[in-house]
């Protein structure tokens, strides 16, 4: 026997002495070398990878990543404002459970039998969307909200024939600049302002920039600095009369309080699944969801998976399929619509779980929860001596944008204060917008305690020398 | 199990679990959520009456009310409704490399100092997920012999586009984006790499494998212009054969001015073993939710890690993780990036798995990892090709690498069993069996992939699976053409899915157009 084989690894079984010389011998060579015969020598990697020594017992693997990860102070050590796109949201136990089995959490593409479960789970989730934002048609869940938004943008652009799409109110530089790239070249993204004063959507200035060549409009609701637009009905209705389409992209955890857009005129509605259940993550729990009527012009540019329900040759089954496969690029490559593939999942089906949990009472008190709290928090941060809330009388939900400017601090030196203090701070605005310096996102939820949004006036107060 | 047969008298879990909506009944709750408070409400009241009139929702939404453990129950059943790596001999979904994804890793990923990192905290509270996001990219270089990785896509398909992303930008840096509108892929390629390059506007071409299902050199070389922007290409492909000549593809490529990315979703038969600098690769990218063990989680979350060469390194996404001898920090200063392709930073759960999967392997554990692979796709091959009705085309006689694609052409030719049916009969004996992505080039096709996880008896079982299915398509194709019998439901009725008068992807939809509706 080689030293080499000597060699044994608890994730390769075959990896083990014996069965490797069986093995070697039932396909009757001598060596693994010989299977790589292929692979010429110029192409054959001689040398050794400077990876760092494995270790490879688990007890040492255990110590080595947990110390790593300790250098992470979390927001559980921390009351935390941060928002923007993925927030703080309490994840309840079951979803955790459910998202954790190895029947969902290592299957991945097999057939409607073996892999039923999976099928209905996400059925369930589309079905449980669908009453959330009141619409018959919701995908099987893309990356994130951002690419959500873009592939909606994509195929208002495919049903109209046109090549412009305008963005209203304050949507996140993050997403803007994913939606920018995806519909490179095809499509010119305008952005136009919005009202600084009320923070809502420039409704005259749509009307002078909307045009026969716009093939959508998209707003966010609430906005990302958290302001809740009251006239997209009249919105939707001048994307109409110009034959464009109206897009809408939302945070499902308002739709308990929040009217969905479909009852002011949206045509598709996007947004981002991840405060359904699903932890934060450093950003890695993202999942985004598209919803339409159920009309064949919208159905067939949806370029994701769409679940259907279906019946078995035994009575009184539910079987489950794929609809209208032809159209994704899975039957017809690049004439399939935009591509589709590994997404997002495991977390729809979680969203699945949680909306399953809260049921309808659920969703209106957190709802109703994070509101009173937003609201609070608005007006607590208002009663400090230089501290601004801009857009004050605008309804908000969740987020929020607090203008430091008079303080004569900058949010870097307020924001080390508050960590002194056991509190992360809202982000500043000013690297994603130039006129933005000193303007933070906070962000309130309905994990953060009256006591938490006090103690954080209270420190402002201090660091300010109130 | 039959020892001797190797065959399991398996049923699958069948609960006939209602859709959720059928469940609950009124009033019940799954979870209660927290209050404002009284002192809150008295200072802002009830927060819902601020609102403007008309975006409040009198109604709530038609959600089912269940309690806790009937939710739990649920879904429990739906998850014993599945067939995930952890329970059955995962081979048959070819191209997925369905592995081990260790249980330690699940751990980490479960731990508060991971799940509760908001991704806009402040760089000095973050310096453990950024020191691991940074020391992946220097491993998947040494893999890989490419300078600098993002790990900013969430998939391979998203990686794909960022390399067209970048393609696009490279070309336009050089004022040639106009003139070269073209990008050159193969017909085994994964879909997503023609339909990617479409979304970017470019024109596709095509490829198709001569007799040893190598993609055809000499019809690369009349593809291949100043118009061409890049070649996407994969190796091996689906079928496992290596193309030994892939540098003179690359060479061909290069001197038409074009770039060439590679599709590495799959590396799992290669690393430590063949490179993508050594092939001339300017691209490649690596599934991290294959190769690098994370769990597929039912299509997601994942993460496809792209490397490129320093000559590209200024286009990619922002921010890129920086060291500065010191900390850690994330840069945004990337005057050339093509902007982000994602949110944030990337799959991180799966980053982080990656990561400690890696740890504990290290560059002889890749390598074995590899090796074995390789073994054991070579041991079912051999076998496979003793199963009556089964054959592998291309490359007579010579090895294959980390997976097969094989054909049933044979089995349905003399006993009319497909090779849809024979996947629809396997699921009774608890396995998968996957054909091939569409257009099938290979007739009745399938596509086997060890991966190394698998223990030899393991691997005998899934052979034995394979041979009883085809003994009984000979004996009785009918009892095929009917199944599966053991599975959690029977074949399905897949009229209504092209039917717009018929399909439901909602159940809302399926109560409308079934005129179950009832009214609240």
């Amino acid at each position: 026997m080689k030293k080499e084989d000597k060699y044994v690894h608890p994730y390769i079984p075959n990896s083990a002495a014996e069965t490797r010389e069986k093995m070697l011998e039932e396909i009757g060579i001598k060596s693994i070398d010989e299977l790589y015969s292929d692979i010429p020598e110029k192409l054959r990697f001689r040398g050794e990878m400077n990876l760092p020594q494995p270790l490879e017992s688990e007890y040492l693997l255990k110590k080595h990543v947990e110390q790593i990860l300790s250098k992470n102070k979390t927001c559980n050590e921390y009351i935390s404002f941060l928002g923007g796109g993925c927030w703080q949201h309490y994840v309840p136990a079951v979803c955790d459970v459910i998202n954790q089995r190895s029947e969902f959490l290592t299957a991945y593409a097999g057939e409607p039998y073996e892999d039923h479960g999976r099928f209905q789970a996400l059925f369930e989730y589309a079905s449980l969307m669908g009453e959330l934002v009141e619409m018959d048609v919701v995908n099987v869940p893309t990356f994130d909200w951002a690419q959500a938004a873009s592939t909606s943008i994509r195929m208002a652009a495919r049903i109209t024939d046109r090549s412009e799409v305008i963005v209203l109110n304050r949507i996140s530089p993050n997403k803007l600049s994913v939606i920018s790239n995806y519909c490179k070249p095809a499509i010119q993204v305008k952005e136009i302002t919005y009202n600084h004063e009320t923070g809502l959507i420039d409704i005259d200035e749509l009307k002078e920039k909307i045009s026969s060549k716009t093939a959508a409009i998209y707003f966010e609701n609430p906005s990302f600095f958290g302001c809740i637009e009251n006239r997209g009905k009249e919105v939707s209705e001048i994307a109409h009369k110009h034959g464009a389409i109206s897009i809408v992209g939302v945070d499902p955890i308002s739709l308990g309080i929040l009217n969905p857009p479909s009852r002011y005129g949206a045509d598709i509605v996007c947004g981002e699944l991840q405060s359904l259940g699903i932890h934060m993550q450093y950003g890695g729990g993202l999942a985004g969801f598209i919803a339409t009527k159920d009309e064949k012009r919208f159905v067939m540019e949806y370029p994701s998976r769409l679940f259907g329900i279906t019946e078995t040759s035994q009575k009184g089954e539910y079987g489950f399929g794929d609809v209208a496969y032809e159209r994704t690029s899975f039957a017809k490559r690049e004439k399939g619509k935009e591509f589709v593939g590994t997404a997002a999942a495991l977390w729809g089906i979680t969203a699945g779980v949680y909306l399953s949990l809260l049921g309808p009472k659920g969703m209106q008190e957190v709802g109703k929860c994070i509101l009173q709290k937003t609201q609070y928090a608005m007006k607590k941060l208002s009663q400090i001596k230089q501290v601004k809330i801009p857009a004050y009388d605008t309804s908000h939900f969740k987020d929020f944008t607090v203008d430091f400017r008079s303080t004569g601090k900058t949010i870097k030196e307020i924001n080390k204060g508050l960590l002194e203090r056991n509190i992360m701070g809202g982000k500043s605005m000013a690297e994603d917008f130039f006129n933005l310096e000193e303007v933070a996102l906070y962000s309130v939820t309905e994990v953060h305690s009256k006591e938490d949004i006090d103690n954080l006036a209270d420190a402002l107060n201090d660091i300010l020398g109130n | 199990m039959n020892a001797k047969t190797k065959l399991r008298d398996f049923h699958q879990a069948k609960w006939d679990e209602p859709i959720i909506f059928e469940l609950g009944s009124r009033g019940e709750r799954g979870i209660l959520v927290p209050e404002a408070g009284k002192e809150i409400e008295a200072e802002v009241g009830d927060g819902i009456s601020k609102l403007p009139e008309n975006m409040i929702r009198k109604e709530a939404p038609l959600l089912p009310e269940l309690s806790q453990m009937q939710v739990l129950r649920h879904y429990l059943r739906l998850s014993q409704e599945n067939l995930g790596a952890d329970l059955n001999v995962d081979v048959g979904q070819g191209t997925c490399t369905m592995k081990y994804s260790p249980k330690i890793n699940e751990k980490f990923a479960a731990s508060p100092k991971f799940t509760e990192l908001h991704p806009l905290q402040e760089d000095s509270t973050i310096q453990g997920i950024l020191e691991i996001m940074y020391k992946l990219d220097l491993f998947l270089r040494e893999i890989s012999g490419l300078d600098r990785y993002t790990l900013q896509p969430g998939s391979g398909s998203q990686a794909i586009l960022l390399m067209v992303s970048i393609i696009q930008a490279y070309h336009e840096s050089r004022g040639e984006s106009d003139q070269r509108d073209e990008i050159i892929t193969t017909i085994f390629s994964h879909p997503s790499n023609p339909a990617a390059a479409a979304v970017k506007g470019y024109k596709v071409i095509t490829i198709y494998p001569n007799e040893d299902g190598l993609p055809d050199i000499e019809q690369l070389k009349k593809a291949v212009s100043d118009r061409t922007a890049a070649l996407l290409i994969t190796n091996p492909e689906d079928t496992g054969v290596f193309n030994s000549n892939i540098e003179e593809f690359t060479k061909i490529v290069h001197e038409a001015g074009g770039l060439c990315g590679y599709d590495q979703a799959n590396a799992n038969g290669i690393l430590g073993i063949t490179r993508a600098k050594e092939a001339g690769f300017d691209f490649s990218f690596f599934n991290l939710h294959k190769t690098f063990s994370a769990p597929h989680g039912c299509g997601g979350p994942a993460s496809g890690a792209l490397g490129v060469k320093e000559k590209l390194a200024k286009f990619l996404p922002v921010p890129v993780v920086e060291y500065d001898q010191n900390r850690y920090y994330l840069n945004y200063d990337v005057p050339e990036s093509v902007g982000k392709v994602r949110d944030f930073f990337g799959g991180i759960p799966v980053i982080l798995k990656a990561y400690s999967w890696i740890m504990s392997l290290g560059s002889k554990g890749l390598k074995e990892v590899a090796r074995t692979a390789v073994l054991n796709n070579n041991y079912m091959f051999k076998k496979i090709l003793q199963i009556p009705g089964a054959n592998a085309p291309y490359a007579h006689g010579r090895h294959r690498i980390e997976q097969v694609r094989y054909s049933w052409e044979e089995l349905t030719k003399k006993t009319g069993v497909t090779t849809e049916d024979v996947t629809c009969r396997m699921v009774d004996y608890g396995f998968h069996m996957w054909s091939s992505h569409h257009p099938f080039i290979v007739p009745e096709p399938f596509t086997i992939e060890p991966t190394e996880a698998y223990s030899k008896n393991e691997l005998d079982e899934y052979i034995a699976g394979l041979k009883k299915v085809s003994e009984e398509a000979f004996e009785n194709p009918e009892k095929i053409k009917n199944a599966p019998y053991n599975s959690v439901i029977h074949r399905i009725d897949t009229s209504s899915l092209d039917d717009p008068d018929k399909w439901a992807m909602t159940w809302r939809a399926y109560l409308r157009k079934n005129k179950k509706r009832k009214a609240v």
